[in-house]
This record gives structure tokens, sequence and C-alpha cells, in this order.
């Protein structure tokens, strides 16, 4: 499968106006590039990348400044969802949006920088001055209270600065500060071979390695545009549901950690770990790694293996099935849940956002229908939709998917049956040779939703630029508009429903 | 209510005993005896003489990729159970004798690290697991983040991996709580 892309290179003074026609028109931010080409041709290049899902077709923007003027008018105040990129490229590359509502600093933390080092003059292994934080004087009304929370958390999670503004219990509004995680694998990226980056790729996130790995090798098989071989193709879309099955039934654990509940956390915690030692067995990995590589992957799974993926899948369901069944009759659980941290639809359509949250609000978003990818192009399957937008409905909604999930383990199990038993296995296409300056995107449906990798191809089969949009940066920017009005021990919860990632965001 | 009793009731006991877990050339109890389900016994009997009875762990991501703190995870699941042996994952540093760390210290975390460093109480000791935490991870130093936490802390034990699997992280706290004890006996605290 191939991305449909149409592209259309625009003055920089058009650009708002042409960001209005596209959103009006269906279509929605997938991804925003910045890229420092002044020594190939003299310029600062921004690439705005839109989706329209109904049509399954990308459109791309394309911007030049030049080098001595690096200044764009910002679409933030037409497009909300353009704000974390257009602050993000600021701080990486120092090309400055006009006009944008909330310019500061996003990715690195601290007073701004004159020095932006995702420019191509910086070198690799040079180190920036330590951050020097400034705690700002609240503004506050007569009974508010700021509640600082974070960076580092009480349990065994990533780190994020919360604040909320509270009146009496009742969250006023939340600012959460994220990238505390930016580990620059961006710029590490630069410069290597593109087969070997694929391993810096799977560390973008613990646990979306399999759909990281399969939107970036998307991206480098559409620009050498190869096919790979039909076994490899139902291999790699066994891993990714996988990945989605393991994924999914922690979640339902962690929403019940997220409200003491600990009889649903040790049951989904014994289920998730009879999957990471099933995914142990298959790929010699419990998070999947090494599996996907570019043109393929890299093994193949045997006859003895696809047999126990199909038991332990089936039991797993299964028990899942009775143990959520306790779960959603359980009186306290559906007190806590119903009605907790609504998403409304109109936000999910403003900012774009994806994956299970978008879909439990009620907005049908899937890569895997609507841009087809690997085996999912010839199955047969549904994707649960869910009006409701609250805790409860994303847990459904997960729930749901899970058993989808199973359904479509089972089909992709008996359609690999016909390759094991072959003996001479074709699992990689080698790569062709990449034109210099191409560039393209790829994507996956992650756990948590859509991830969009941008690939430009530099010299001698090398990378020049990547950027990835992983599902958690897009949609990060929703959380705080579904704690509004709840209450701040409900925010754990609400946070755990979404089940983001701090470190594919913050790459 | 009857449900979850019946489903509790239903599910078999799922945890590894010590002698799944540990292969008999686990680096730690060396002046062991006898054989490996003792050593639970072992380590129950060091948390109540030389900890207070109970060891308690606060965890400090430095800039992982999360698959460190979903195997941190995944020892406290039932299969893992690392309660068993009176270790306990806590959330101030103020309560904590050991330190766990992942992560290659990003820019952005530094400070953080550091200050929990600071706010642990003597005597302590710090685990870094995971190959970015000890080093030599995948991602080397650039801009954002320095490649290793040994610059600003110090490390007692490390447990390679990427990530390490569950039982060898359990190996590793057992690893320092002994470290911590000899330390103790020898220095006095």
């Amino acid at each position: 499968m191939t991305l449909m892309i149409s592209e259309m290179e625009i003055e920089r003074n058009q650009l708002p106006a042409e960001c209005l026609r596209l959103v009006e028109a269906g279509y929605r931010l997938l991804t925003m590039v910045g890229t420092d080409e002044r020594e190939e041709i003299g310029h600062y290049v921004l690439r705005y990348y839109f989706a329209n899902d109904r049509a399954s077709n990308v459109t791309l923007l394309t911007v030049k400044m030049p080098a001595n003027d690096p200044t764009y008018p910002s679409v933030t105040a037409v497009m909300p969802a353009a704000d974390w990129y257009e602050r993000e490229v600021y701080d990486l590359l120092g090309i400055e949006p006009l006009s944008h509502p909330n310019l500061h600093p996003l990715v690195l933390h601290g007073q701004r920088l004159a020095v932006y080092p995702l420019r191509r003059d910086y070198p690799v292994d040079q180190s920036l001055p330590e951050v020097v934080r400034e705690v700002e004087e609240p503004n506050l009304a007569d009974g508010q209270f700021i509640v600082p929370v974070g960076p580092i958390h009480a349990g065994i999670i990533e780190p994020g600065h919360f604040r909320f503004l509270v009146e009496g219990e009742r969250i006023e509004s939340l600012t959460a500060q994220l990238f505390y995680t930016h580990r620059g694998i961006e710029k590490s990226a630069e410069g290597m071979q593109v087969e070997e980056a694929m391993a810096l790729v799977e560390q973008t996130c613990g646990v979306c390695s399999v759909s990281h790995a399969l939107a970036y090798a998307h991206a480098i098989e559409a620009l050498a545009n190869m096919t790979i071989p039909v076994q490899a193709k139902w291999t790699r879309t066994l891993l990714g549901e996988l990945e989605r099955l393991y994924n999914h039934v922690g979640d339902v654990g962690n929403l019940c950690a997220g409200i003491g509940f600990s009889f649903g956390t040790m049951q989904a915690g014994r289920l998730k770990e009879q999957l990471q030692q099933l995914n142990d067995d298959v790929t010699g990995h419990r998070y999947l790694r090494g599996a996907v590589v570019v043109g393929g992957v890299s093994k193949a799974i045997s006859m003895a293996l696809l047999e126990r993926i199909r038991m332990a899948v089936s039991s797993v369901l299964q028990e899942l099935g009775e143990v959520a069944s306790v779960i959603l009759s359980h009186e306290i659980v559906c007190d806590r849940f119903a009605s907790a941290g609504i998403l409304e639809r109109a936000v999910v359509e403003r900012f774009g956002a994806v994956g299970p949250a978008a879909r439990a609000s009620g907005v049908e978003r899937d890569v895997r229908v609507n841009f087809p990818y690997d085996g999912y192009g010839d199955l047969e399957f549904s994707v649960p939709t869910f009006q409701a937008g609250d805790v409860m409905a994303r847990l459904q909604q997960r729930i749901a998917e899970v058993n989808e999930t199973g359904k479509l383990i089972e089909t992709i199990i008996k359609n690999l049956t016909v390759f094991v038993t072959k003996t001479n296995q074709t699992l990689v296409t080698p790569l062709r040779p990449l034109l210099e300056g191409s560039y393209t995107i790829g994507m996956s449906e992650s756990a948590r939703g859509e991830n969009v990798h941008f690939v430009m191809v530099g010299k001698h089969q090398t990378i020049r630029r990547l950027r990835i949009r992983s599902a958690s940066y897009a949609n990060w920017p929703i959380v705080p508009f579904a704690v509004l009005g709840n209450v701040i021990p409900d925010f754990p919860l609400i946070n755990k429903s979404f089940e983001l990632c701090y470190a594919c965001c913050d790459r | 209510m009857w449900n979850l009793v019946r489903k509790r009731l239903q599910t078999a006991v799922v945890t590894r005993s010590a002698v799944e877990l540990f292969d008999q050339s686990a680096s730690f109890g060396a002046d062991r005896q006898s054989p490996l389900d003792d050593l639970l016994m072992r380590f129950n009997r060091l948390a109540v003489t030389s900890f207070g009875g109970a060891v308690h762990v606060r965890h400090v991501d430095a800039g992982s990729c999360n698959a460190c703190e979903w195997e941190l995870n995944a020892i406290l699941n039932p299969v893992y159970d690392i309660s068993r042996m009176r270790i306990d994952f806590v959330a101030s540093p103020r309560h904590a004798d050991l330190l766990t760390v992942t992560g290659g210290v990003t820019r952005n975390l530094l400070e953080a690290l550091r200050k929990t460093y600071e706010a642990t109480a003597f005597p302590k000791a710090i685990v870094a697991i995971g190959g970015c935490a000890i080093g030599e991870g995948l991602l080397r130093k650039n801009y954002a983040q320095e490649g290793g936490i040994a610059p600003f802390v110090p490390i007692h034990v490390k447990v390679p991996g990427c990530p390490p699997r569950p039982k060898d992280i359990m190996e590793g706290l057992l690893l320092a709580m002994e470290r911590l004890n000899n330390e103790v006996e020898h220095n006095g605290s």
C-alpha cells in the first residue's frame, strides 16, 4: 500500500488561509515537520501533512523560508492542533511562528536559548547549558489554589509536571509540562544508515515498539518503492495485533489501579504477564523488539508457535471476559468510571485526537481502516466506537477492541499457516537505493492511536531528517480538556484512561 | 460481589517460587548453603534485621523509553510478587532505602535526579536499571541527554538489559540490599 500524497508549495503568507481551507474541507493535521535545508537549497522548509480520513488521502503543504529570515505566520489561531508543532520547531530549529498565542518553550525547558540543536550545523554530541527554571507567581482569585504534582511521581510511572488550579475540589484548569524525557532521538538518528536506525526507532517507546517500527518501515519502503514478501506482511500484522492485545489488557488493569480496585489490577496484571511471556517466546523479546526490519521481518513464526499463540490468546481473552464482567458489574467501579473525564467530540475534532480516545468519543478514526497497511486491507474487522467519551467509554472501547483483535489474530494465523510449511521462505526484500533528498511519511496504528513518521533521506542511504509523531503527541493536548470540572482524586484515573506514553511523546 | 469472590477462588496461584526464578548461579546470597527457597527466608530476615522490617524503594525515571518502567511494574504483579520479599515502592525519597534509576539522564530531568538523590536518607544505594542508565544504551550523548547516570550519582548495582527481565531486576534489588547491609556493617551508619 502506498499513500497518495498530493503536494502543494505555497508562499508563507498564504499559510493560514490554506490551512483554514483544508480544515473546512474535512482535513486534519497529521504532522508538521521543519527541516534545515540551507545546505541544499538555502532555505528552511516547513511541511504540513493533512489527512482526510473518509477519502483516504493526504495533502502536503510546503512552505519555504529564506535562511536569513526564518519566520512565518502562525496557524495555531485557526488550527489549534498546530500549537505544539510550531513551538517545537521554534525550540529546535529556530523557525519563528509570528503572532503565536502562547510561545513558551516546549521541548527545551527553562529560558529560551539562542542555539537550535536540530539545525544541521549543530554537532550531535554537544551539550546545551543546564536548565534554569523560573517559577512564575500565579495570579489567583480568592479561594483558588495551585496544586503542583511531579515531575517524579509516586508510582512507577514516567515523569511529567502538572499544575492544577483548583477551587475547593474542582479542577478549574490544568497545565501539563511534558517533554521531561526528551532524548533527542531524531538528532541521534541523523546520519545513521536507514536500516540501522530501526533499533533507535524501536526505542522511541517501550510499549509501542512494533507500531513505531512499522510506521518507520512503511516510510522507507514507500521511498524505495518496494513491496515486502507476503509472509512478512502477515507476520507484521500479527505482531501489531499482539502488541495491541498486551497493551489493552494491561490498560484494563491500570484503570483499576487508578481507583485502587486491586482485583482488576492483579487479574489483568497476571493476564498481561502471560501475553508478555508469549511475546518472549515468539520474538525473544517481551516487548516484541527486533522483529520488524526494513523490507520485512527478521524471523518466521513456526507452526508450533502459531499454535501456541492461538491457544494463549484465546485463553487470555476468555479470562479477560470473565474479569471484565466482574469489573463492569461492580458498583464502585461504575460509580467512579461513569461520567468521569468526559471528552467532548468537538474537542477531538478540533485537536485531531486519535486512537481509543477518539473512538470512545464517537469519532471513528483508525489507520488500519482509513489508510490500510500490511495485511489490514485484506481483513474484515470492525472498529468499536462509543459515544459517551467518559472513562467508562474508554474502558469499554478497549475491551471491545481486544475482542476484535482476538478474531483478527485467528484469521491472521490461518493466513500464515499456508506459508510455514514451505521450505524456502523469503522474509525480507533487499533495500533498493534511495534517492537523496526524497521524503515521505509512514503510518501505523498503535494501541494508543496513529503514529506518523516523516523520513527524509540524505547521502548514501542515511537519514537526513526523522520526525516521529506518536499517538501520544496528538492526544496529550486534549487531556487538560477532559479533566476540567472533575476532582483531583479522579485525575490519575482520567489520565490512565487515555494511557498516553510520555516517552513517545517527548522522544 | 459474589462474582468477584468466585473468580478469585477459581484463579490458581501463579506466583513463581524462588527456585523457578533464580538459578544456582544467582550472584547474591553467596554464603548460603541451603536450597534456593531459603533465599526468601534469608532476604526476609535481612529486611527485618537491617531495614526495620521492609525495604523501601523509590523509582526515578531519568529519561527512559518506558520499557524499564513496565518491567518494574511487572515485578509487582502476582507472578513475580516482590512484596513477599518485603520490598515495596514508595512515594517519597525520604522513605526510601534504595533508589532505582532508569534512563540516560535527559537535560530536563537532571535536576529531578539530583534532588531525589539528595533527599534520600543515608545509608542509600542506587540500582541503575537498563542499558541507558548504566551508560551502555543505544542512544549516545547528545544535546538532550547524557547517556548514563554515572557522572551525576554513584551506582551500586547495575542491571543490564533493554529492558532487563523482571527476574533480573529482582536479583538487582536483592543484591543492592546485600551490599547496603555489608556497607553498614563495615562502616556503621
